[in-house]
Formats: C-alpha cells, sequence, structure tokens
C-alpha cells in the first residue's frame, strides 16, 4: 500500500533511501518536519543518520558539508530566509565543489504564510551557479532525493532542492523505493578545491564557470523536464514545479490538446524551450515566486509579447499561485465565487493562554509611559505576536538577531532606554554576536532575552540555549551585575517591571533572561529540559 | 468520483484529527487522497483550514479551486463561513454551532446562523454539547465528522478502521469515546436533515 506523506516527509525519506550519513538544519516553518522525520525514523536511528538540530543554518551547512569532505552524503535543510544566513557557505561551496553527495533543500513561504517575505531560492541557485530541482509533487519529492545526490556526486557540485509550502504541507500516498547503503569515508583527490585561497579560488571558478554546458545538457535529457507538444499551436505552457499541478488541474481532461513544457530541473532547458517557442503562438510561463524564468525566456527570443506570465500581468506579481490564478492566466474562466460574507472578523493567531512572553509584555508595556514609545526592538519567534494587540509591546521584526543590533545602532544614534526583545533560541542563532558588539562599546541598551526553554514557534524543537544562556553572556563580557534572571508570571509583575526599570536606568549593557518554559512543552519535554540543566551547572 | 472537502476551525481545535482519519479511510479502499494543512504561526488560536481530496484518478492541485468544494466541514461556525468562496453551487456545510471567541469584535452568532441557514445544504448541531454529554468535549471533531460521513463518498467501516487506526495507542476508552461521538454525529445529522428537508 501507499505510504501517506507530508510533501517534507516524503522528501525526508528519500533521502534516508537515498543513503545520506546526515541532515543538518535550523528549525523554520515550512521546512521544519523535514527534518523531524529523520530525527523521528527508527531506521534513520539505526543507520546512526545524524540528525541532531544545529544553531543556525550557516552552522548546519557548514556542517553537512564537512561530511561531504569526509566523502558522505549529507542534506542540509532550512527555509528560505535561511539561506540569507547560510548563503557565505552556499556561494563558496559552489566554488569548492563537493565530495560526497551534498543537497541543499530550502522550502519557500510564497504568501508568507510564516515569514517576512516571499524571496525564491532559485535566484540562490542562479546566483551559485548550481543545478535545482523543483519537484512538483509528493512522489516527485521522494523520488527526486536519489536523483539530486546522484547528480551532485557525478558533477561535485552541491544540488539546489526547491520546495514550496503547499507542497511541503499536503499529504499524498507515496510509492516508497529501495534504500541504498551510506558511502564510507573517502576524503578528496584533490584538496586544494577546498582551500580558497585566491590561487586556488581561481581555477575552481574557471571549473564551476565552465560546467555549465554539462548542466544545461543534464536538464535537457532529464526526465524532470518533460516536453509535450499537441497539435493546436495556439498556446504554449511552461510549468515549474508545483505550478505543473494547477495547470493540470484545469486541463486535466483535455490534456492532449496543450502543449506543455514541465520544467523541474535548472538551469533551464534551453533547446526544449526553444522548441515549445516555435511550435506555438503564445508561451504562459507558470511559476511559484518570482518571475525568473518569464525573464530568463524574455531574454532568449529578445523582449517581445509573445511571453505571458507575471511580468506581463496575467498572473500576480505577489503572493502564491492558486488553482484560479492559473487557469484564468490561460483563459479558464470560472464563474465569480461566493464571497466571504461581511460578518466574518479575522482571527490572527495569538498567544497560548498562560505564555510566559505575555507577563513579559505587560511589564515592558508598564514602562512605555516613563520611557517612551517605539524604543522596543524585537526578533523572530512566537514573541512576534507582541507586535499585535492586546500589546502592540513589539516596534520591529527583520530578520534573527537583529533586535539586538539594531537597539544596538538606535543607542548609538542617542536614543535612550532602548530595549532589545529576543528568544532564547533566536539569541543562540543569530543574537551573541551582536551582544558582543553592544558589550565592546557598553552600549546603553537592555536586552532581554524571553527564555522559553524552546523552539517554540516551529513546535517546541529543542533549543541549544537550554542551561546554556547565564554562561554564554558571561562568556561575551556581560557584567554580572547586569546580568539578571526574573520569573514572568502575573504575581512577580511588580518585581519585574522595577528590574526593568533599574536596568534601563544603567548607561551600559544590561540582559535581563525572563525565564519560564513553553506552556506547549509536554511533561517530558520539561523533564529533559530540568535534567540538561542540571547537568550543565 | 472527486471529493472536494475544505476541513476549518482555529488552530488547535482538532481539524488534523479529522484529517487524518479521512487520509487513511481513502488509502484503505485504495483511492487517491490529497490534504493540504497549515503548519507554523497561524496554529496559535488563529484561523486554520486543511483541503482534502479525495478521487478515483489522479489529483494534481493540492488546493481545492474556489466553487469547487463539495462540502465545507466546520468545528466553529465563523470559521466556516470564512471558506464560502470554495463551495460548490448546491455544496454542503456542516459545523458545530459552538463559537470559538478569542476575538474582541467576534459576530453575533445568531447572525452566523442565518447566513449558515441561507444556503441551501447546511447541518448544524451542537458537537461540543455532544461531546461534553459523552465525556470529553475534545471529541466534538468525532462528532462532526459522523455528522458528515453520509454525505462522504467513503464506506463507515473505513471510517471506523481510521479511527481506531489513529487512537490505537490510546486507552479502550479514548476508542470508544470516540466511536460513540461519531455515531452520535451520524444519528443527529440525519434528524437534522430529515426535520429540514
Amino acid at each position: 500500500m501507499k505510504r501517506l506523506l507530508l510533501g517534507n516527509e516524503a522528501l525526508a525519506h528519500g533521502a534516508i533511501n537515498a543513503g545520506i550519513s546526515g541532515v543538518y538544519a535550523y528549525p523554520g516553518t515550512p521546512s521544519t518536519e523535514i527534518t523531524e522525520y529523520i530525527q523521528k525514523s527508527k531506521i534513520a536511528k539505526s543507520l546512526g543518520i545524524h540528525a541532531t538540530w544545529s544553531v543556525n543554518e550557516k552552522t548546519a551547512m557548514e556542517a553537512a558539508l564537512g561530511m561531504s569532505y569526509s566523502g558522505k552524503r549529507a542534506m542540509v535543510v532550512m527555509k528560505h530566509v535561511g539561506l540569507n544566513v547560510a548563503s557565505d557557505v552556499f556561494m563558496n561551496m559552489a566554488v569548492s565543489g563537493v565530495n560526497g553527495g551534498l543537497v541543499v533543500v530550502v522550502a519557500d513561504d510564497p504568501s508568507m504564510h510564516s515569514s517576512q517575505n516571499e524571496q525564491d531560492s532559485r535566484f540562490y541557485g542562479k546566483f551559485a551557479m548550481v543545478p535545482i530541482l523543483e519537484p512538483s509533487n509528493q512522489q516527485e519529492a521522494y523520488n527526486v532525493m536519489h536523483y539530486a545526490f546522484d547528480l551532485s556526486e557525478e558533477l561535485k557540485l552541491p544540488i539546489l532542492v526547491r520546495m514550496v509550502t503547499r507542497l511541503s504541507h499536503s499529504r499524498a500516498g507515496i510509492i516508497l523505493k529501495e534504500r541504498r547503503a551510506q558511502n564510507g569515508i573517502q576524503l578528496p583527490v584533490d584538496t586544494n578545491r577546498f582551500a580558497l585561497i585566491p590561487l586556488n579560488a581561481k581555477k575552481q571558478f574557471e571549473k564551476l564557470v565552465s560546467k555549465k554546458g554539462i548542466l544545461v545538457e543534464s536538464s535537457e535529457k532529464s526526465t524532470y523536464n518533460k516536453l509535450s507538444l499537441s497539435n493546436d499551436k495556439s498556446l504554449g505552457i511552461i510549468a515549474c514545479g508545483i505550478a505543473y499541478n494547477y495547470i493540470m488541474e484545469n486541463i486535466s481532461e483535455d490534456k492532449d490538446f496543450f502543449s506543455i513544457l514541465k520544467i523541474s530541473q535548472y538551469p533551464l532547458p534551453k533547446e526544449k524551450i526553444k522548441e515549445l517557442y516555435n511550435h506555438c503562438d503564445k508561451i504562459v510561463v507558470i511559476e511559484e515566486g518570482y518571475p525568473i524564468v518569464e525573464e530568463l525566456i524574455h531574454n532568449y527570443f529578445d523582449e517581445n509579447d509573445k511571453i505571458k506570465g507575471k511580468l506581463s500581468g496575467d498572473l500576480p506579481l505577489t503572493g502564491e499561485l492558486t488553482p484560479n490564478s492559473v487557469g484564468k492566466a490561460i483563459g479558464f474562466y470560472s464563474n465569480n465565487p461566493d464571497e466571504i460574507p461581511s460578518i466574518v472578523t479575522g482571527r490572527p493567531p495569538q498567544l497560548c493562554e498562560g505564555c510566559a512572553h505575555a507577563d513579559l509584555f505587560n511589564a515592558i508595556n508598564e514602562l512605555i509611559p516613563e520611557i517612551g514609545n517605539k524604543k522596543v526592538f524585537g526578533d523572530i519567534g512566537c514573541y512576534a505576536l507582541g507586535a499585535l494587540p492586546p500589546y502592540n509591546t513589539i516596534n520591529t521584526l527583520i530578520d534573527m538577531g537583529a533586535s539586538i543590533t539594531m537597539a544596538k545602532g538606535a543607542a548609538d544614534a542617542g536614543l535612550e532606554n532602548v530595549i532589545a526583545v529576543i528568544g532564547d533560541s533566536t539569541f543562540t542563532h543569530s543574537g551573541m554576536t551582536g551582544l558582543l558588539d553592544a558589550v565592546y562599546e557598553n552600549t546603553p541598551m537592555t536586552v532581554v532575552i524571553s527564555d522559553n526553554s524552546a523552539i517554540a514557534m516551529t513546535g517546541t524543537q529543542e533549543s541549544t540555549a537550554v542551561g546554556r544562556l547565564k554562561n554564554i553572556c558571561l562568556g561575551i563580557g556581560v557584567d554580572p551585575e547586569h546580568l539578571i534572571t526574573m520569573i514572568p508570571l502575573k504575581k512577580n509583575h511588580d518585581k519585574n517591571v522595577n528590574i526593568l526599570r533599574k536596568e534601563l536606568q544603567y548607561k551600559g549593557v544590561s540582559v535581563i533572561i525572563s525565564e519560564r518554559a513553553c506552556v506547549r512543552l509536554s511533561r517530558t519535554q520539561k523533564e529533559d529540559i530540568k535534567l540538561k540543566i542540571a547537568s550543565l551547572n | 468520483m472527486k471529493y472536494n472537502l475544505i476541513l476549518s476551525g482555529v488552530g488547535g481545535q482538532g481539524i488534523l484529527t479529522i484529517a487524518a482519519i479521512l487520509d487513511t479511510a481513502t488509502l484503505n479502499q485504495d483511492l487517491y487522497v490529497k490534504q493540504s494543512e497549515v503548519h507554523g504561526m497561524s496554529q496559535r488560536g488563529g484561523a486554520v483550514q486543511s483541503h482534502v481530496r479525495i478521487s478515483d484518478s489522479e489529483i494534481y492541485s493540492d488546493l481545492i479551486p474556489q466553487g469547487k468544494a463539495d462540502m465545507i466541514l466546520s468545528v466553529e461556525p465563523m470559521e466556516l463561513l470564512r471558506y464560502l468562496p470554495y463551495l460548490k453551487n448546491k455544496g454542503w456545510l456542516i459545523t458545530d454551532s459552538h463559537p470559538f471567541i478569542n476575538t474582541n469584535d467576534y459576530p453575533n452568532k445568531n447572525d452566523l446562523y442565518k447566513q449558515i441557514t441561507s444556503h441551501p445544504n447546511h447541518i448544524i448541531i451542537n458537537a461540543t454539547e455532544i461531546a461534553k454529554k459523552l465525556g470529553n468535549s475534545k471529541a466534538a471533531n468525532m462528532v462532526l465528522l459522523g455528522a458528515a460521513s453520509s454525505l462522504i463518498p467513503l464506506s463507515e467501516e473505513s471510517i471506523l478502521a481510521a479511527i481506531k487506526k489513529l487512537f490505537e495507542k490510546k486507552s479502550e476508552r479514548i476508542i470508544n469515546l470516540n466511536i460513540e461521538a461519531f455515531q452520535s454525529g451520524k444519528k443527529l445529522a440525519k434528524e437534522y436533515t430529515d426535520f429540514v428537508y
């Protein structure tokens, strides 16, 4: 029987069966379940596959590269904005190349269901000049992993696999195949290519650029890029990744009447595109994310209005594709659907009942009349909900760790009483280095680490910060007199307001650890955390 | 055969449990299924939905197109109406009458019922109340699944088998409670439709 799996789980299972020796990742919606699946997999455990969370996406990708250097297959997983964090190693490992197969899985979040932007990771793939695979459905997400590792080992390049929210978070029945063995340790024949001093880097970069032809050829003959031409020449469709499903949803009953090029491997198969272009009077490009393919194709054939898509206004430039928007773009008009009745009101997400962040916000809010508005710099996590009513405490949310560094910049500008609010895991992900900046100059600012002992937003994964926050802060050089712990509870409200007030008056760096476990942690998780803290202190 | 169903509610109300049961029951019958769900921020007390698609041939889109849902099954009355654009002409609306109020501007519940009953095919039952009487208000989702079951093209045996499978690690009492909740929902839906139609 078929196995019912989320797109993310299908991909994870594909990676196990493709013979990985490790997955490295930091949680982030919509990518989290990939790593979780491997963590929970009994087979993965029995095979000794590494699956512990990393501190951030950059450390994850570097560790994966280290595993690949040793000859074994490694996968690294993140959400789209995580690739910004890991972009340094991503760009450079394209130059060095890999040894054991290395696959970078990035889940994009068009429509920003749980993100700050809808950046399209295919740009990164193009930027780094590596092949990109973009599965269109759950079965392909499973199948593509074996192929991705083969391709990586054949080309000695990292491969980018791009997922999108709707594929990551949708279930289907999957047919599983056999598992192959892991690689043994086998060091690179030539380690010079991993030592990117200019002398070596120049050679490697030449090599990377010269691989372009091989990469395109691989795309041309790839079974993941499928061209079917019909006798009707009025319309040719280019459908990338999940867009193929939305097209098929609209035309499945008369698919033989349409010429379609399905694309799931990049760089683009130029010959196949030319064939479709020459065969049809009009081309519609359907792609999830930015109009990257549409733009490239415009370049192939000079600007002309034969090519339609997002740039021509036939599809919206923002938000994810839907079966309806795709149908409309190829001229299928459906009846106007019912509208949402006007009495239906919004229901934004909110902090859980009893959440420690809420008590922290109440304490900060009490001080706002004294310290002035708009001085609280926030960060990524559940506490970002503090930007919404009823709290309206948080004023900024940009990227992982920016609370501390933005607060520092504001303090440098002369703003007084600045506060940074950051979660425990976000702090270890990207806050520690910023804190050192502040400590180095003893910047007058107050950092509140809202420590709930979990990566709560993505489903209470284990936080590397557990039991280590105080020592990290002391190690960075925070004055022990101004490293304070408080327990965010209603009954401690007045006491906590006083702690905050006192530290705000101090003209240097204060760190307040606001410490209470996430209410969503299970009893077992709480026990584990207690044991961990006891073993570390 | 193609059947499109939207499940709706508030994060934490158990729509993914209904989805999981439908998925398993569908695969039990060797049919195709696709089921999308919401993970991440909205799960924290926000509006959530799941698209469940059942078919005897390959399913392409993970999302149901607007105007193509055969049923919206909701564990909360306002959340039902949020997905009306997806409802097919003469599709079914099935919901718990019990509102989940976690916002300041939640509408008057009678206005919600009025909106729902203005559609030709609807079933409104107080699933939360029934589940509470059976011993656990959390089983409201099973009451609703029961209420919807006779309209969904899956056999009762395979749905019941899926419920047992899902709760297999729980106690006998929990399994029976959920099955009882399912049966009560089914019975009430019949009474409701017999009365209204």
